[in-house]
């Protein structure tokens, strides 16, 4: 287990190295002018050069990107040209907002739709499984975006329940800083006005982000389930009289949770990518949004950086799933 | 009272093509101490005899047309599901073909049995001495003792996939007692094993009858396995039971065609396996069945009588057929 966990930490190496190719070749495969841009409307030839000379663009590709991976080893992801601030700082600063998002989506998905699936698939043809068909249907084919934009429009502008985006009021002074989830912080200042504050301005980008991977989860879930419950096993747990609701909710729910974990470790990368869209349209102050930005005034390390963790942490969770998947299922051997 | 009283129990099962009559009229009575081995062709009923008992049988596409199964006096057929529900794991055992598919693989063999433990013992206090977990961990290391489980407190940790095909068929069978059944069903439950471990599986059943003073259903297509660990014998054709009473009865002095054709063909060097010699012909089709004997398209012994349904009479060793051999008696 242990020298699985760490081979595949030894594939990430490659990974990561490829991601930073492929995003320093795109980067400069893009059309635009990001020092014009950066030293502001009214530079004069000589200062645009000396602006390149400082980040370096004025050298060829490769002894850029060679320079880039030797800061990179050092843990040096580059500088924004834009803002003049080193690039880790900023994601520092920026991805605790993000996973926050990113979790709760998870959990609100991975919360509602295991159990939803699981009630959908023993009720099959009635009536929870019909509602919950139709729902998932709705949410599927909705963008992520459009859906950000209707539930402001309903929840934000028109019964003014929730906030219409940020992560925190400027104004009030936000919990201080343990892990970086104002939720979680708040609750250990035992701040209750915080955390509510915190979860209203949380609810409708959550919301926008869990509504696919909820019913994706719940489809997968209904159809694992259903085939656990056809399994021999499942007879002869009632054959031996185990009551029917250990039976679905103990030992048929944790086969067919096992069939679903898979999926939820690929959500996570997808809604991780996803941020990009909801956090612009929610202002949520995110890697998604810093991305944004970067994008905008052609600001590329910001750029790479934000890629580099995104498939990071994707191949971290899909680890960790991969290892969940066997303390669930015991007849799973690492190799 | 017979512990298990079966009466004319006919049961339609719903398909594609149609509704096929496949239990058409099922007698069979089952006392403490007796072991019945239910044998027959592929097809001909004895899994879902053995189903009906238990109720396990999924109505729809399963239809119960007449009959009744009085379980203690009591038709389990006009019971609601909770009362049924009730004797299972107490009152009736089951333990199935295939141990590998039967046992929850994400699950610990002590959690299972635990789980199986506690659920007896809340309906059945005896089950559990003390009460609570703890006395639940101790019979379980108690049961799988009982069927010959090595170091079993150690291998209640274990998964069912750390156990070979025999020890978990083994695993099986203490949970099916460790409620103290009154009645055990086990559905060919040596059929998936290795012919080695056939006989032990065979042999710690057997031992468990006097142990838990129950009576036993056993299925097989195997008479062989019949002769070794059975008290009587039922056997069945397309439906129907032809032939019953006690094994010595039945496999030595055989009445009904179907029996005498089927102890025929038992493998001797020389013989494929199985195959039923002098038999031509097909089991009828069960969807639109002719009336009368459904063994006549197969028969020598055919007659214009065979038209009507023979109904199966004796006492002890009772027949189904209008000319029975009665040579032996
Ligand atoms: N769920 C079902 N739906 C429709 N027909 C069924 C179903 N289960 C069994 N049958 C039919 O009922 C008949 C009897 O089946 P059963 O399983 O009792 O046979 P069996 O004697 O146990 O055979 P085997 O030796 O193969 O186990 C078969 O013809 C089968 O096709
Ligand atoms: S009743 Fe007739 S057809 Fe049926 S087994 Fe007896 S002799 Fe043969
Ligand atoms: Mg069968």
């Amino acid at each position: 287990m242990l020298r699985f966990v760490l081979r595949r930490l030894m594939l990430l190496v490659p990974v990561m190295f490829g991601l930073t190719v492929m995003m320093f070749i795109i980067a400069r495969l893009l059309p635009g002018d990001p020092v014009g841009l950066a030293a502001g409307p009214n530079a004069t030839q000589a200062e645009i050069a000396a602006y390149a000379r400082d980040f370096g663009l004025d050298q060829p590709v490769w002894v850029q990107y060679g320079r880039y991976l030797w800061g990179l080893l050092h843990g040096d992801l580059g500088v924004s040209i834009f803002s003049r601030r080193p690039v880790l700082a900023d994601l520092i600063a920026y991805l605790p907002a993000t996973m926050e998002l990113v979790f709760a989506a998870m959990a609100l998905a991975v919360g509602l739709g295991i159990p939803a699936g699981l009630a959908a698939a023993v009720w099959r043809n009635r009536w929870p499984d019909y509602a919950s068909r139709v729902a998932a249907l709705a949410a599927i084919s909705m963008p992520r975006f459009f859906l950000g934009l209707l539930l402001q429009l309903t929840f934000a502008m028109w019964l003014f329940w929730l906030p219409l985006g940020g992560r925190f009021p400027i104004i009030l002074e936000p919990p201080p800083t343990v892990t970086g989830f104002l939720t979680l912080d708040a609750l250990f200042a035992g701040d209750w006005e915080a955390f509510v504050t915190a979860c209203r301005h949380l609810a409708l980008p959550a919301i926008a982000m869990c509504l696919s991977p909820l019913a994706t989860i719940m489809r997968m879930m209904r159809a694992s389930t259903i085939e656990v419950l056809q399994q021999d096993y499942v007879m002869t747990a009632r054959a031996l009289g185990l009551p029917p609701r250990l039976i679905v909710f103990k030992y048929v729910a944790k086969n067919a949770v096992s069939a679903t974990l898979t999926v939820i470790g690929l959500y996570f990368g997808w809604l991780l990518g996803g941020t990009v869209l909801v956090e612009t349209v929610f202002d949520w102050p995110g890697i998604g949004l810093y991305a944004t930005s970067a994008i905008v005034s052609q600001d590329f390390m910001p750029v790479i950086g934000v890629a580099l963790v995104i498939g990071l942490m994707f191949m971290l969770v899909n680890l960790l799933v991969d290892v969940l998947y066997g303390v669930i299922n015991p007849k799973v051997r690492y190799t | 009272m017979a512990l298990l009283d079966i009466r004319d129990l006919h049961l339609a099962m719903r398909s594609f093509d149609g509704e096929a009559h496949v239990l058409n009229g099922i007698s069979l009575s089952v006392e403490r101490r007796q072991v019945w081995g239910l044998v027959g062709e592929t097809g001909c009923g004895k899994s879902l005899t053995g189903l009906s008992v238990s109720r396990l049988v999924p109505t729809p596409p399963g239809r119960y047309m007449r009959g009744e199964i009085r379980f203690d006096g009591r038709d389990l057929l006009a019971m609601p599901e909770r009362q049924v529900a009730a004797l299972r794991g107490t009152r009736i055992g089951m333990i199935f073909q295939d141990p590998t598919t039967n046992l929850n693989p994400a699950f610990r063999i002590g959690t299972q049995l635990v789980d199986v433990a506690l659920a007896a013992a809340r309906r059945k206090p005896g089950v559990l001495a003390g009460g609570g977990r703890r006395a639940a961990e101790r019979l379980a290391v108690q049961m799988l003792e009982k069927v010959g489980i090595a170091n079993a407190a150690e291998r209640l940790q274990d998964y069912p996939h750390q156990f070979s095909g025999g020890m978990r068929q083994r695993v099986l069978i203490a949970m099916a007692l460790v409620g103290q059944p009154d009645l055990l069903i086990a559905d060919e439950p040596t059929t998936a094993l290795d012919v080695s471990v056939q006989a032990q599986i065979l042999r710690l059943i057997r031992s468990m009858v006097d142990e838990f003073d129950m009576g036993v259903l056993m299925i097989t297509h195997n008479l062989g396995v019949v002769a070794q660990s059975c008290t009587h014998v039922a056997v069945m054709y397309a439906g129907n039971i032809v032939e019953s009473g006690p094994v010595r009865d039945v496999l030595m002095h055989p009445r009904h065609p179907y029996t005498q054709a089927l102890l025929a063909a038992i493998p001797t060097r020389g013989t494929a396996r199985g195959a039923l010699r002098g038999l031509a012909g097909a089991v009828p089709n069960l969807i639109a069945p002719p009336p009368g004997c459904r063994f006549a398209a197969r028969c020598g012994r055919v007659s214009a009588a065979c038209t009507v349904l023979p109904p199966l009479t004796g006492a002890l060793h009772r027949t189904a057929c209008h000319h029975a051999d009665h040579a032996d008696a």
